[in-house]
């Protein structure tokens, strides 16, 4: 209870803002309207007046959880303005991209912990993409992708997606395959364990805690990744390609909604990794702190 | 023990590896004719760079000087002055370090069409989907920071008879910089992403994002990969730039320790 109390009001002030917030920036379009129809609103009614537009400068809390509500529920899931529809679009690229970034982030660190020439030449570079906007090569992926021959804008996504997970997996994975020590590594060899027996029985197993604390990390940038691989890349589905579309027909509500809806999708993805990183660490036999 | 390598291998291999990338893309693209639509030669990219730096400045100054750089700043004094602030309150460090751990995981470019609604197309609704991703990394670091000061520093401090501020600014802000810095290289390229993102929902007509988008549109991808180019190098001096400062600032921090 100690710790929900603080977080509570903090959650409360932050609607309270929110409201306040809407009430000032709403407030000049109800004025106007007013001005124009030659009547002077009484401040109760400019108040309601600000929460209820519906090309809010900025919409009301409880006009987004409407709108999200239609969104997620009340629209049928085929549908195409349904925010289900459109996340699982976003889940799929991101679950690809998790998965290419994984498989791309583990690769890479078994080899550079391997080799000392390989760490040398590749850990720059892996540091060097990761400080190049993906936002800009993102075009790029798509018309290679489709020159390539990949018919669906899935290909893309997903490379972008995993172009941005695979960082953290690697460093994670990196730091875990060297976190045996001298000691351990020497008792392996006095046992003249070849350096494949090292690998697998000692490095890959003490690599497993580190692995799973950076899924977390990785699940977000890829979640990150699929949504602006739907910008700049002529989707027409997924909740990044509805930010866009909410942009360009001037329809606020239809971006607070898809942001919403991908802040929602984000903690749920955190919330499930966090679960399998907890499970995994109790099959380790981690104890509790 | 394995000899550590020297400095000029550290140099050597990492360059060598790129011009190689570069010679065999050059190769690939002469020997499999690819149409420049498609993925031209580095020497033609070279080629329109050398030819369209006045462009290229221009977008650079509107999306790195002005959006990205100046949101980058804003964002982080913010974060750092919000976080000293909460510092202080053990109610509200409390209520808010997991309120902003939790948005810091968020995909926060997604508010970059609400921002170009508020802020109009220019420069400054870019600089403001800056200083919002940027805020968070940085509030969380350096609330994490402040408290790596253990109890016998803080009770030395006080023997010294020190006030709070002399605390804060002898003993735990230096002691929170390599947070600090770690939230500011995250910030760095974060910052880059949220400008151009927020470019691919309007702009005037010039910026990376813009110019990326509309030569697409016109299959001047050569223009596309010299945009790319001054991205990637922008992104990499920005970040190198942050570790410079931060090897000055926390020289001695063990991270930090050569030789």
């Amino acid at each position: 209870m100690n710790r929900i109390f603080p977080i509570l009001t903090v959650v409360f002030a932050i609607l309270a803002i929110w409201y306040a917030g809407s009430f000032l920036m709403n407030r000049a379009w109800v004025m106007d309207q007013a001005a124009r129809a030659g009547t002077e609103p009484s401040v109760s009614e400019v108040f309601r007046d600000t929460m209820n537009q519906p090309r809010a400068k900025l919409p009301a809390p409880h006009q987004v959880a409407a709108e999200l509500y239609d969104g997620i529920f009340d629209k049928k899931i085929t549908s195409k303005r349904s925010l289900v529809y459109h996340g699982f679009i976003t889940l799929e690229a991101t679950f690809y991209g998790f998965v290419l970034g994984i498989v791309v982030g583990v690769a890479l660190a078994v080899l550079i912990v391997l080799s000392r020439a390989a760490d040398l030449t590749l850990m720059p570079w892996a540091i060097i993409s990761q400080t190049i906007p993906v936002v800009a090569l993102a075009p790029m992926i798509v018309v290679l992708t489709n020159a390539m021959g990949a018919g669906s804008l899935m290909v893309p996504k997903a490379i972008i997606a995993g172009y941005l997970s695979f960082f953290p997996v690697l460093v994670s994975m990196v730091k875990g395959l060297r976190s045996p020590d001298q000691m351990q590594l020497d008792l392996l060899r006095t046992y003249g364990a070849s350096q494949s027996q090292t690998f697998w029985k000692l490095r890959l197993p003490a690599s497993l805690p580190y692995f799973f604390a950076s899924l977390k990390i990785a699940v977000a940038a890829s979640l990150v990744g699929a949504i602006v691989g739907e910008l700049p890349t002529g989707a027409i589905a997924g909740l990044g390609a509805r930010m866009l579309i909410g942009s360009q027909f001037g329809e606020p509500m239809i971006m607070w909604a898809s942001l919403f809806a991908a802040a929602i999708l984000a903690a749920l993805l955190i919330w499930v990794v966090g679960g399998v990183e907890k499970v995994a660490a109790r099959l380790m036999g981690v104890r509790p702190a | 023990m394995r000899q550590s390598p020297s400095t000029a291998m550290k140099i050597a291999l990492p360059v060598g590896f790129g011009l190689l990338v570069i010679l065999l893309w050059e190769m690939m693209v002469k020997t499999f004719a690819i149409p420049p639509a498609i993925l031209p030669a580095p020497s033609a990219i070279a080629t329109r760079f050398a030819a369209s730096t006045d462009i290229l400045w221009i977008d650079f100054v509107q999306t790195v000087l002005k959006g990205a750089v100046t949101g980058l700043i804003l964002g982080a004094i913010a974060g750092l002055l919000v976080a000293i602030l909460i510092d202080r309150s053990p109610f509200l460090k409390a209520g808010l370090l997991p309120v902003a751990n939790f948005v810091a995981a968020l995909p926060i470019v997604g508010i970059a069409p609400i921002m170009v609604m508020w802020f109009g197309f220019d420069w400054q609704s870019k600089a403001a989907v800056v200083v919002v991703m940027v805020f968070f990394p940085i509030l969380v670091n350096t609330l994490a920071g402040l408290q790596d000061t253990d109890r016998m520093q803080q009770d030395l401090m006080r023997t010294y008879s020190a006030s709070y501020l002399q605390t804060l600014l002898k003993l735990r802000l230096p002691a929170a910089m390599p947070f600090i810095f770690n939230g500011l290289k995250i910030s760095a390229t974060l910052a880059l992403i949220g400008a151009i993102v927020a470019e691919y929902f309007g702009s005037p007509t010039r910026g990376m994002g813009f110019r990326i988008s509309t030569e697409v549109g016109r299959l001047g991808i050569d223009m596309v990969w010299a945009e790319i180019a001054v991205s990637a190098l922008t992104g990499t001096v920005l970040y190198g730039l942050v570790a410079l400062v931060e090897r000055a600032v926390t020289f001695w921090h063990p991270s930090q320790r050569r030789g």
